[in-house]
Formats: C-alpha cells, sequence, structure tokens
C-alpha cells in the first residue's frame, strides 16, 4: 500500500464501499455462496431472496417497483442496454436519436455505435451553465425519434438536469425516455411514480456500493421493451443473461438502503462542505466556475483557474486526490470535451480542476485543499508568461499563436 | 500518470523563472506554443555582445510538468554556450534527460523550438542594429 494517500476529492470518479455495505457482503461470499437461480435447494433460495431484497432496497430509493429492476455489471452496461435494446426493439417506429454533447461516454459512444448500424443520432448542444435547452430540445425531435437520453446529474460538472420537464415532452411525443443516474443516485431525490422516465441506469460504486454492479429501470405501466444485448440462461427477465452475483447486489442494495435513510442529512453536511471550498477560494483573481451553481449537487465543484494549466495544477496539488476531467478521459490530453460543450475556450477547458466531495470527507481536509490549491496556483502564475501578459494588460485573443 | 524524478525535480524547483527586458538589445526572447493546445513557452537569453556567449537565460512556461520541466532545462544548457552551441541542442537530448514518455515528446520538442525563436530574436535585432549603424 501506498503510504501517506493523498486527500480524497475524487468522489465523482468512485466512492469507497461504506464498511456497512463491505459487511452485509461478506457472508454472500463465504457461507452462503448458493446460485440464486437454483430452484432444487435451500443455498438457491436463500440466494434469491437476498437478491430479491437488495432488489427492493434499489427500487424503493427511487420509488419504484422491483420488478421494474434489472441488475446490470454498471452503469456503462446499463446504457448500452437501455440505449441499444430500445433502438433496436423500436426501430420499426423510426431511427432517430437524441442525446446531448455532455453525456458521458459510455451513452455517446453508445449512440455513435447504432449511428455505425445505420441509426441517426441528434447531439445537442448545452446552454453555457450546462443545461438542455428546452426550446432546442423540442426543435430537435423529428416525426421519426424513438429515444431521447439525458443524463441526470453531469459527472464532470454536477448539473442536474430538468429531468421532469423533458421527459414530459417526451410522453407528450410518444418517445422513449433513458436517464443515465449514475452520478445522481443517493444525491438527488427520485420518485419513479411522478418522474415520466422509461428507462434509468444506476450505478452502485458511486453511492458507496461496490464495484463491477449496477442496475436498469425499466417501466411497466406503460410498459417499455427491451432487445436483451446478453444471451444465455434468461436470467432478469430474459434482458440480461449471466448469473447474479449475490455479494455485489446484497452490497447494492444495502447501498441504496443506506443512501434513502441518510441523504437528507448527508447532502446537507455536504452542502457546507461545498460552501466552505467555495468561500476559501472565490476571491482568486480570473477564476471560473464551470456549470450552473444553483442546479447542481453540492457534491461537485468544477472550477477554471485561469493561466495555470490543469495537469500541471494537479501535479502541484499531490496531496489532494482530483481530476481535471472525468476518470475515463483523464488518460487523454485533450482538454475536457464536457466544457468545451459548455463554450469554454480552450485555455479555460484546459485550466480546470474537478472536486468532488463524499461521505467522509470532513472540514480540516477541505481546509487543507483551499491552502493547497491557493498557494500552487499563485506558484503556477508566477511561471506562466500568459498571467504575466494578462497582468500587462496584453489582451491575449489578439495574439497570433504559433500553432503546433 | 507518473513522471521522472528529474521532471518533478524541474517541477518543484524550476531554475531561472523571470524575465530580462524585451528591448534590450542583448536579449532575445521566443515564445512558442498556444493556450490552445495547452502549452505555451518564453524562453529568453541574454547574450554577451563581446564574446557572442549566452551569459544568462530565464523562462516563464504556461504548461504541463514535462513542459515545464523541459524549459527549465533548457535555461540550464543554453548558459556559456554559443548562439550556434545553443542551436545544437535537439529535442532528443532534452527528452532523454529527463525521461519524456512518449505523450509529453512534444513539451521537448517545444523547448527546441523556443530555443530557435530567441536566437532568431536576437539575431534579428543585432542585424536590425548594423543596419541602422551602417545608415547613419
Amino acid at each position: 500500500m501506498t503510504p501517506h494517500l493523498p486527500i480524497y476529492l475524487d468522489y465523482g470518479a468512485t466512492n469507497p464501499v461504506d464498511p456497512r455495505v463491505a459487511q452485509a457482503m461478506i457472508p454472500w461470499l463465504t457461507e452462503h455462496f448458493g446460485n440464486p437461480a437454483s430452484r432444487s435447494h435451500a443455498w438457491g433460495w436463500e440466494a434469491e431472496q437476498a437478491v430479491e431484497k437488495a432488489r427492493e432496497e434499489v427500487a424503493q430509493l427511487i420509488g419504484a417497483d422491483p420488478r421494474e429492476i434489472v441488475w446490470t455489471s454498471g452503469a456503462t452496461e446499463s446504457n448500452n442496454l437501455a440505449i441499444k435494446g430500445a433502438a433496436h426493439f423500436y426501430q420499426s417506429r423510426g431511427r432517430h436519436i437524441i442525446t446531448v454533447k455532455t453525456e458521458h461516454k459510455a451513452v455517446l459512444d453508445t449512440v455513435r455505435e447504432l449511428e455505425r448500424q445505420g441509426f441517426d443520432a441528434t447531439y445537442l448542444d448545452v446552454l453555457p451553465n450546462g443545461l438542455v435547452d428546452l426550446d432546442a430540445l423540442t426543435a430537435a425531435i423529428r416525426p421519426d425519434t424513438i429515444l431521447i437520453s439525458v443524463m441526470f446529474v453531469n459527472n464532470e460538472i454536477g448539473v442536474i438536469q430538468n429531468i421532469p420537464a423533458i421527459g414530459a415532452l417526451c410522453r407528450e411525443k410518444g418517445i422513449i425516455f433513458h436517464v443515465d443516474a449514475a452520478q445522481a443516485t443517493g444525491k438527488v431525490a427520485i420518485d419513479m411514480q411522478t418522474l415520466p422516465i422509461d428507462l434509468m441506469s444506476m450505478a452502485s460504486h458511486k453511492t458507496y456500493g461496490p464495484k463491477g454492479i449496477g442496475a436498469l429501470y425499466v417501466r411497466r405501466k406503460p410498459r417499455v421493451r427491451l432487445e436483451a444485448q446478453m444471451h444465455g440462461g434468461g436470467h432478469e427477465r430474459g434482458m440480461r443473461s449471466g448469473t447474479l452475483p449475490t455479494h455485489q447486489i446484497v452490497g447494492m442494495g444495502e447501498a441504496f438502503r443506506i443512501a434513502r435513510l441518510e441523504m437528507d442529512a448527508e447532502n446537507a453536511r455536504i452542502r457546507q462542505l461545498q460552501q466552505r471550498l467555495l468561500s476559501g477560494l472565490q476571491d482568486i483573481e480570473q477564476i471560473f466556475i464551470n456549470g450552473d451553481l444553483e442546479h447542481r449537487v453540492p457534491h461537485n465543484l468544477n472550477i477554471s483557474f485561469n493561466y495555470v494549466e490543469g495537469e500541471s495544477l494537479i501535479m502541484g496539488v499531490k496531496e489532494l486526490a482530483v481530476s481535471s476531467g472525468s476518470a475515463c478521459t483523464s488518460a487523454s490530453l485533450e482538454p475536457s470535451y464536457v466544457l468545451r460543450a459548455l463554450g469554454r475556450s480552450d485555455e479555460l477547458a484546459h485550466s480546470s480542476l474537478r472536486m468532488t466531495i463524499g461521505r467522509f470527507t470532513t472540514e480540516q481536509e477541505i481546509d487543507t485543499a483551499i491552502a493547497l490549491l491557493r498557494d500552487r496556483v499563485a506558484r503556477l502564475r508566477e511561471l506562466s508568461p500568459l498571467w504575466e501578459m494578462y497582468k500587462d494588460g496584453i489582451d491575449l485573443s489578439q495574439i497570433q499563436w504559433a500553432a503546433h | 500518470m507518473a513522471y521522472s524524478e528529474k521532471v518533478i525535480d524541474h517541477y518543484e524547483h524550476p531554475r531561472n523563472v523571470g524575465t530580462f527586458d524585451k528591448g534590450d538589445d542583448s536579449v532575445g526572447t521566443g515564445m512558442v506554443g498556444a493556450p490552445a493546445c495547452g502549452d505555451v513557452m518564453k524562453l529568453q537569453i541574454k547574450v554577451n555582445p563581446q564574446t557572442g556567449l549566452i551569459e544568462d537565460a530565464k523562462f516563464k512556461t504556461y504548461g504541463c510538468g514535462s513542459a515545464i520541466a523541459s524549459s527549465s532545462l533548457v535555461t540550464e544548457w543554453v548558459k556559456g554556450k554559443s548562439l550556434d552551441e545553443a542551436l545544437a541542442i535537439k529535442n532528443t537530448h532534452i527528452a532523454q534527460e529527463l525521461a519524456l514518455p512518449p505523450v509529453k515528446i512534444h513539451c521537448s520538442i517545444l523547448a527546441e523550438d523556443a530555443i530557435k525563436a530567441a536566437v532568431d530574436d536576437y539575431k534579428a535585432k543585432a542585424s536590425a542594429k548594423v543596419t541602422e549603424l551602417s545608415s547613419s
């Protein structure tokens, strides 16, 4: 193990498993290892019972019927199953899909794959605050639009989309509505009794459960049909074959049970931490908050520090585990496509830092982060020719840069 | 991404950070890169007109740790060299010295370009001065 691990401010990438969740999982690995699909003996029956109890917990967090929950390996698989499954099933009605440029790659790449299969896709721009423009969405709808996919909470900037309004529009036009809620469960109240959502992807590990398990909500009334993407033993009502990992499912169930009970208190505490972090940084010159501050989960703060390059800043704050975008894209040198979609300049997109707060973040950690960031931003700006030019009153946009 | 010890050393203790007066005839300034690409390097050399040797060098860099390290290293290397010797510094030397990974090779190329740009700027200034003298 690495000694002196940095302060974890990357809850948007993944969460630790809550110790209560880990405790609940262990017996299902060792003592109660039966296959939940074994109908012929007690090992199977007890495993099946545990799986169904967990299904109820997941359903309860979102106000759904347990029969509307399909287990998957995670939100990526849920997105694939929902989008490909619905597109394939309903393709006789039309072949046009609408999604948004700031979606997670698991949605964008799935839609791209459908384009390769002959479907048509529209990737909507967002407003400068990161929210979907409802007028633009309305205008993008065609007679052959069969599916709209919009994420609940954005993974990079934490903005909460207007899901009720988008869903109402889909209902009015008879279009299937899919929502990627990987970053939303346990952070925003979700009630499927009132929300007009047809399909919703969920992940366990962003809500303090284990990695490798997720779920897809598939509405029963009005019924939504999917074409299976994984074939085999016909598990999960034929929608997703594969032996159910009891321990993982029990973990997700316990994590979602805790989220239901503790969400309100936890959000209040995290909101205080977010405010503390924001007020500790906001008087720094030339910083820009990315994404709407009001329609946003309290867990996320995404800031561009102008004239400081993001990768060097991350290297400078090695005592903090933060990211410059999503974990899925942090290996590339490209600036964040999400920030580019907000209309941020390349410079500001290159200068961003995503800090995500969670269940185990403390005030002391936030204070340490503030002090470190203030110090390192100032130090890197002393090194920055762009900062020097800005201070000399030179308009950087007027300079002819030699591209390389 | 793991950085080499040398990159970390230059990043944490950058050498010769600063700015010379651009208008000084003995100073050559090279600014390369673009903010949109995530790297801008400004390298300045101060040349002794008698000896033709680079007496001092300073830099400022906006960019990743490897870009900062490449330009910091170059300020150390060019000091005491003639202009031709400075121009002989190649990106491969820089990349090798700092053990840059393939995705960071462009940082060393940029540093080489910065040397060229600074030398060109100094030479342009010097020849303008000669022209000025001969025409007066």
